[in-house]
């Protein structure tokens, strides 16, 4: 990490921490909409098909907007929380990792879902028959024949949270060492004067970490798949 | 030890209304596709509810529209064998096979467990991956998951259907032995007539989601009417036999049945042993006198009990043979030329008798 100046160090692990966070805690919701859009049809359901993509097509800008019109301390949602729970969003690493979470939730739904769909129903009815109910058969079967397109899913996300720009920026600003992650600092790098070398390091660090996560999402999937025996 | 089953259900186009009764041995539900055999099947396992009708698996109704009652797949105990055998991808063999086994009280013992690896040649595979098997012993593997899960009724969907002929004769042995040792009712479902002549104790035609016709398997694949119903050539008679005795001179084994015997190649079943012989239509010739410069062994003296023509050239004929029923088919020239009608006595030459051998011929 020699070659990094502190403030680009600081840049990367902010990224990867937020990045994670995302990803770790919106994979259960990820999991559990999928399951939803999977196998049910229910009144409704275009319109939370929709709403759940709805991050995709929308610019970041306007959903970082919109976090902040609910989510900002003064906001009525934003300030119950700070007010009674003391959780604030607004200007903190954790609205970063709320706007990543929630720009890279549709990745991990379509991921998850494909995956899911995959599966052979007839494996299903077979554990069935064997005795095994509804629960019972999503953990033991389903879950771990999805678990490959779960992973991928898992690091596309991750990967595309990394990148995340427009959201953050508009919902938590660009505070060094609190919000300011990768792009944020690639950004403000190129506005500062003589800043090139450093956006041009920065730069590499992206490229770098998009590169490793690609690998690894085919390396997993590899892995996974052998396990599973196909 | 039984199951009844009554079933309607309205389908786009087609209808299934059927009522019939499973009972121990193996009971074979035979029919073209989309005679709804699979849809039955299903009915029975809880993996399909039909419009109405009842179900009642050893004395348990475990469905019926008039009193609500549906009784989850989980919960049917029933022995399910898919065509695609269906095995858990990620879990070893021995995983597959306990699958079941874990999830229904009361278990079976390890020594259970242990005769049933055996019985269908398991052994070597138990760590083994589902992808790393063949055809063949992919279908033993979610037999013995069947199995294992105690159930009441086995299923078994059109097991063989997806092997070649190779798998098949690897399998019919298992199947077999399976048909003598357990006492559960085996529902086995196929549109195959020669695994049915071979297996089947009894027999549930189907023809448009209607049972056409059924009976037991040694009266009904002799009566004429059975090739009538299914629209396919006759196949031939299945007779029910017992080793009577060995000729090491000759290198033969008598096999004695109601009103005859039948000489075959030495057989090394005991005295007493039953076995079944199938012996096709095609396979019979007829004579009116007595033919004595022959090369075949067996010449049965019998009474024609009906002739059936169809719209060729072919005549169906009923041979009675002291009770036990025959079938041979002939040509029309060949009936008008021997002045054949019910009632005559006739000589059946027969040329070629199949024996099934459920544990002689297994390797």
């Amino acid at each position: 990490m020699s070659l990094l100046e502190p403030a680009e160090t600081e840049a990367l692990l902010l990224s990867l921490k937020v990045s994670a966070t995302a990803v770790s805690c919106a994979l259960p919701l990820a999991v559990a909409t999928a399951v939803a859009m999977s196998r049910r049809t229910f009144p409704g359901r275009p319109l939370v098909d929709g709403l759940i993509h709805l991050p995709l097509v929308l610019p970041p800008v306007v959903m970082g907007y919109l976090l902040l019109v609910v989510l900002g301390t003064r906001a009525p949602v934003g300030g119950w929380l700070l007010a009674h729970l003391g959780i604030r969003f607004a200007f903190s690493w954790t609205g970063a990792a709320l706007a990543s979470g929630i720009i890279t939730f549709p990745f991990q739904v379509r991921a998850i879902r494909l995956a899911l769909d995959s599966v052979d129903a007839g494996l299903s009815q077979a554990a069935e028959t064997l005795g095994a109910g509804p629960l019972d058969r999503f953990f033991n079967l389903t879950l771990p024949l999805a678990l490959p397109g779960v992973v991928a899913g898992a690091i596309t996300a991750f990967a595309a949270s990394l990148g995340e720009f427009g959201a953050i920026i508009t919902f938590v600003s660009n505070i060094p060492g609190e919000t300011r992650t990768l792009p944020l600092a690639i950004y403000s790098a190129l506005q500062a004067p003589g800043g090139e070398a450093a956006a041009a390091r920065l730069c590499a660090i992206a490229i770098v970490l998009a590169l490793a996560g690609v690998t690894l999402a085919e390396l997993a999937d590899r892995r996974l798949r052998a396990a599973l025996g196909r | 030890m039984s199951v009844a089953i009554r079933i309607r259900h309205a389908f786009p186009g087609f209808s299934l209304d059927v009522d019939f009764e499973v009972g121990a041995g193996i009971t074979a539900l035979f029919g073209p596709s989309g005679a709804g055999k699979s849809t039955i099947a299903n009915a029975v396992a809880g993996l399909f509810k039909p419009d109405r009708g009842r179900i009642e698996v050893n004395g348990r109704t475990v469905f019926d529209t008039a009193a609500n009652v549906f009784v989850p797949g989980r919960r049917r105990r029933t022995g399910y064998v898919f065509q695609d055998a269906r095995l858990f991808p990620h879990m070893s063999v021995e995983t597959n096979l306990r699958f079941g086994w874990r999830r229904h009280e009361p278990r079976a013992g390890e020594a259970e467990i242990a005769h049933i690896v055996e019985l269908l040649g398991l052994g070597a595979l138990m760590a083994r991956k589902p992808a790393k098997l063949s055809g063949g012993e992919k279908n033993r593997v979610a037999l013995a998951r069947a199995l294992l899960s105690s159930p009441e009724i086995l299923i078994l969907d059109e097991p063989l259907a997806a092997l070649d002929s190779a798998r098949k004769r690897e399998i019919l042995p298992y199947l077999e032995r399976l048909r003598d040792e357990a006492r559960i009712p085996m529902l086995y479902v196929s549109h195959a007539v020669e695994e049915v002549a071979r297996l089947a104790d009894r027999l549930i035609v189907l023809k448009n989601g209607r049972v056409a016709a059924q009976g037991a398997v040694f009266d009904l694949m002799s009566a004429l009417e059975f090739s009538e119903i299914t629209g396919s050539a006759p196949y031939g008679s299945v007779i029910g036999t017992t080793v009577a005795a060995h000729n090491d001179e000759d290198g033969l084994t008598m096999l004695g049945f109601d009103g005859g015997a039948l000489a075959v190649t030495r057989l090394p079943q005991a005295l007493g042993a039953r076995l079944r012989v199938r012996i096709q239509a095609e396979d019979v010739m007829l004579a009116r006198e007595e033919p004595t410069a022959i090369s075949a062994n067996n010449v049965l003296v019998t009474r024609i009990a009906a002739i059936r023509l169809d719209r060729e050239s072919h005549a169906d004929i009923q041979l009675d043979c002291g009770g036990t029923k025959l079938l041979a088919r002939i040509t029309q020239a060949s009936l008008k030329r021997l002045a054949l009608a019910p009632g005559a006595e006739v000589f059946a030459i027969v040329k070629s008798v199949t024996v099934d051998q459920p544990s002689a011929s297994r390797d």
